[in-house]
């Protein structure tokens, strides 16, 4: 595990269908490590299924995705220890408390040492003071907090995003800005989707669209002096 | 951080089986737990077991003249049934929350939160065992609480819930879904339920132990063969979502 | 373009299997002039049963056809799952849905049979279990890939489905034994309880293997032109989706 890798996550010519239904056509990108890579696209422009190729939950038709120097349609199960994601559901059990919805995800990845990190994670994410009431007494905006918590809770270097940005609030909104620097600073290779272009410019180091399977990079002018 | 990191928040894997287990356990523990709170699952396997019960007396008493004729096949009966009803719920809530992406994104071996599920569903199964059984010595007179019937019950429901667990995650992706569970599930359960009650009238009509261990090899060759089978297909089931 | 070569591909099978269908179609006729008039009495029965005994032919025959559309369904079914190509997935589809035609006429051809011999339609006897069972696991295998809107995931799913049921169908088989047994075991005789039971003489014999034969071939015709279908059907689909597209 010691190989140098650089860019962490490579996507190459990756096509998929649905049926016969072609949503991917060919689809080449790479997300280094430190960078944030945003992907705008209308509902159904198969913004999800690609971020469900990334994470290793759907195979591709054609192409592979490289995680590091490993290519996911190869891996093992325990490829995906690497990848933190947040889905478009909450992924969260809504009868358990926050505790213990995330005190579940760390026992099936194994955390070393789980009561701090859960700990410090609900801090961060506002959400220690709720955190022995049941998921499904919290708000939209916290649920979407403790998803977040629950997708970096084993320190994943690749982060996948999917709409982090809806429910959230203007603190929510805060939080993951503050979450995605962070994630930067550390090197961590993070792939967002968002329909809020303004929320892509302002956490994004590059910006692309899906139309029609195809990957369009959308120009940032005053990317370079934001970094 | 030129390296594929965050293990280190990540103790080895290579636990071999204490670290398997312990990952099956987080799951049955996890579906256990908010079984406890909710009661879905085992209130409504419960309430149709009983009321099945009933029916069935009701249905009986008028025709039958001694219940050991048919409480076998009325115990086997209610078991099956009222199992599908509970079986649906193991995948079918977590498909509609959306929470089986979160299981399956995990760096957990699919065979795992297989186990982990049929599990679950087989304390589950028993809770609603235990409460059938005096109901039905309450309404047949019939005690069906000795040894061997127990045995046959116990190996019986593990092979059940090994099918019919698989079967839910096979159809919790069906448009038909909960309808499709028991026409898909009854047929294949055949040899099970055949030998289920072969074995309960064996001991009803006290033919002695000899004449049961043919049906123990049968359920337990079942249980077996679906327990490698699911082995096997597992990981096909959950390839893709 | 490929889509479009690949069609005239397949049709150019279309004269071989109008060739198999006339074999078929011929061979068929043989069975039945042979099992209703070729093949000789069975000696040991009288009446009516004598003249049921015919169906008997049609019976074990239909049998073959529906045994090799298990077959089938097991073959085409880890050929998927193991090279992961649509072809076997209609293989297997396909030897479902006319094994299942086969296997009712098995059913009713048993039951009529049934009436005169055994003075009932239907018993629970081992074999005739099993055949039920099996009908019901090929209709529910109907019903699951119905329900599967991805042909990938229905292919997938059905593979796996039909896996459990090939485990079951020998044990549903054994379990019912242990229970009882009235069905006449025509080729070793053994079964003392058998009833309607009836000797094999030559001309008899020789009936069994051609209707054994003509309905293979009969089965095989039917196959091979629910194969073609289903791969026209699937190309037209692909067709229609670069159309659209």
């Amino acid at each position: 595990m010691t190989q140098p890798i650089e860019p962490l996550i490579r996507c190459e010519h990756v096509e998929k269908r649905f049926g016969h239904k072609r949503i991917l056509r060919d689809v080449s990108f790479t997300v280094a490590e430190g960078e944030v890579l945003s992907l705008l696209g209308a509902n159904g422009s198969g913004k999800t299924t690609l971020l469900r190729i990334i994470s290793a939950l759907v195979r591709p038709d054609k192409g592979e995705v490289w995680l590091g120097p490993v290519p996911l349609s190869s891996a093992a199960d325990g490829i995906r220890r690497y990848i933190g994601v947040v889905a478009h559901a909450p992924l969260l059990y809504d009868r358990l408390s926050g505790i213990e919805n995330l005190d579940f995800y760390a026992r099936l990845y194994d955390l070393a040492e789980p009561q701090k990190r859960i700990e410090k994670l609900l801090r961060t994410m506002d959400l220690w003071q709720w955190r022995d009431d049941a998921v499904r007494t919290y708000s939209r905006g916290m649920s979407q907090r403790l998803a977040i918590a629950r997708a970096v809770l084993h320190d994943p270097p690749v982060v996948i995003l999917d709409e982090p940005d809806t429910g959230l609030d203007l603190q929510g909104i805060q939080l993951l800005n503050e979450l995605l620097a962070q994630l930067r600073s550390r090197g961590r290779a993070v792939f967002t989707t968002t329909h809020n272009l303004e929320h892509a410019k302002n956490w994004s180091d590059r910006v692309f669209e899906l139309r029609s399977g195809h990957l369009h990079q959308i120009e940032l002018p005053d990317r370079i002096e934001h970094r | 951080m030129a390296e594929l990191s965050g293990a280190e928040r990540v103790r080895s894997r290579e636990g071999g089986v204490a670290a398997y287990l312990r990952r099956v356990w987080a799951v049955a523990e996890k579906d256990v737990r908010a079984e406890m709170r909710s009661k879905e699952v085992v209130g409504t396997m419960a309430a149709f077991a009983l009321l099945a019960a009933v029916v069935f007396g009701l249905a009986f008493d008028l025709r039958v003249p001694r219940p050991e004729l048919v409480v076998p096949g009325i115990l086997w009966v209610i078991v099956l049934f009222a199992g599908v009803l509970g079986l649906h719920r193991s995948f079918g809530s977590e498909v509609e929350r959306g929470t089986l992406a979160g299981l399956l994104l995990a760096p957990v071996e699919r065979s795992a939160i297989f186990l982990g599920k049929a599990a679950a569903n087989l304390l589950y199964f028993l809770i609603v065992e235990a409460l059938l059984l005096p109901a039905l010595l309450i309404l047949f007179d019939v005690n069906l609480i000795e040894p061997f019937i127990l045995l046959g019950l116990f190996l019986g429901t593990v092979g059940y819930v090994g099918v019919g667990t698989l079967f839910a995650a096979l159809t919790s992706r069906n448009r038909a879904k909960e309808t499709l569970l028991p026409v898909v599930l009854l047929p294949v359960l055949a040899p099970l339920f055949i030998s289920g009650v072969g074995l309960t009238s064996v001991i009803l009509d006290n033919r002695g132990t000899a004449e049961v261990w043919p049906w123990v090899g049968i359920i337990g060759l079942y249980d077996a063969l679906v327990f490698a089978i699911a082995f096997l297909l597992v990981d096909v089931i959950w390839e893709q979502i | 373009m490929s889509t479009l070569s690949r069609a005239t591909d397949t049709d150019r099978w279309f004269m071989s299997l109008l060739v198999f269908d006339a074999i078929a179609v011929l061979a068929m006729a043989v069975v039945t002039w042979a099992g209703l008039l070729y093949a000789g009495d069975a000696v040991n029965l009288a009446g009516v049963e004598q003249v049921a005994q015919r169906i008997f032919y049609f019976h074990i025959g239909s049998n073959i056809a529906a045994l090799l559309g298990f077959l089938g369904s097991v073959v085409g079914s880890i050929g998927y799952l193991v090279s992961r190509r649509m072809a076997w997935d209609r293989w297997a589809a396909a030897s479902v849905e006319i094994g299942t035609v086969f296997g009712i006429l098995v059913l009713l051809s048993g039951a009529i049979w049934a009436k005169p011999a055994w003075n009932t339609y239907w018993t629970w006897d081992p074999r005739l279990t099993t055949a039920s069972i099996t009908v019901l696991i090929y209709i529910a295998y109907m019903l699951f890939r119905n329900g599967f809107d991805d042909a990938e995931t229905r292919a997938r799913f059905a593979s796996v489905y039909a896996m459990f049921a090939f485990l079951s169908v020998p044990l549903t088989y054994y379990s019912a034994r242990l229970f009882r047994s009235i069905h006449p075991i025509v080729f070793d005789g053994g079964n003392e309880e058998a009833q309607g039971g009836f000797a094999i003489g030559p001309t008899m014999g020789q009936t069994l293997t051609m209707a054994m034969i003509g309905f293979a071939l009969l089965f095989f015709a039917l196959l091979f032109h629910r194969v073609r279908q289903l791969a026209f059907e699937d190309r037209l689909n692909a067709v229609q989706e670069r159309v659209y597209e």
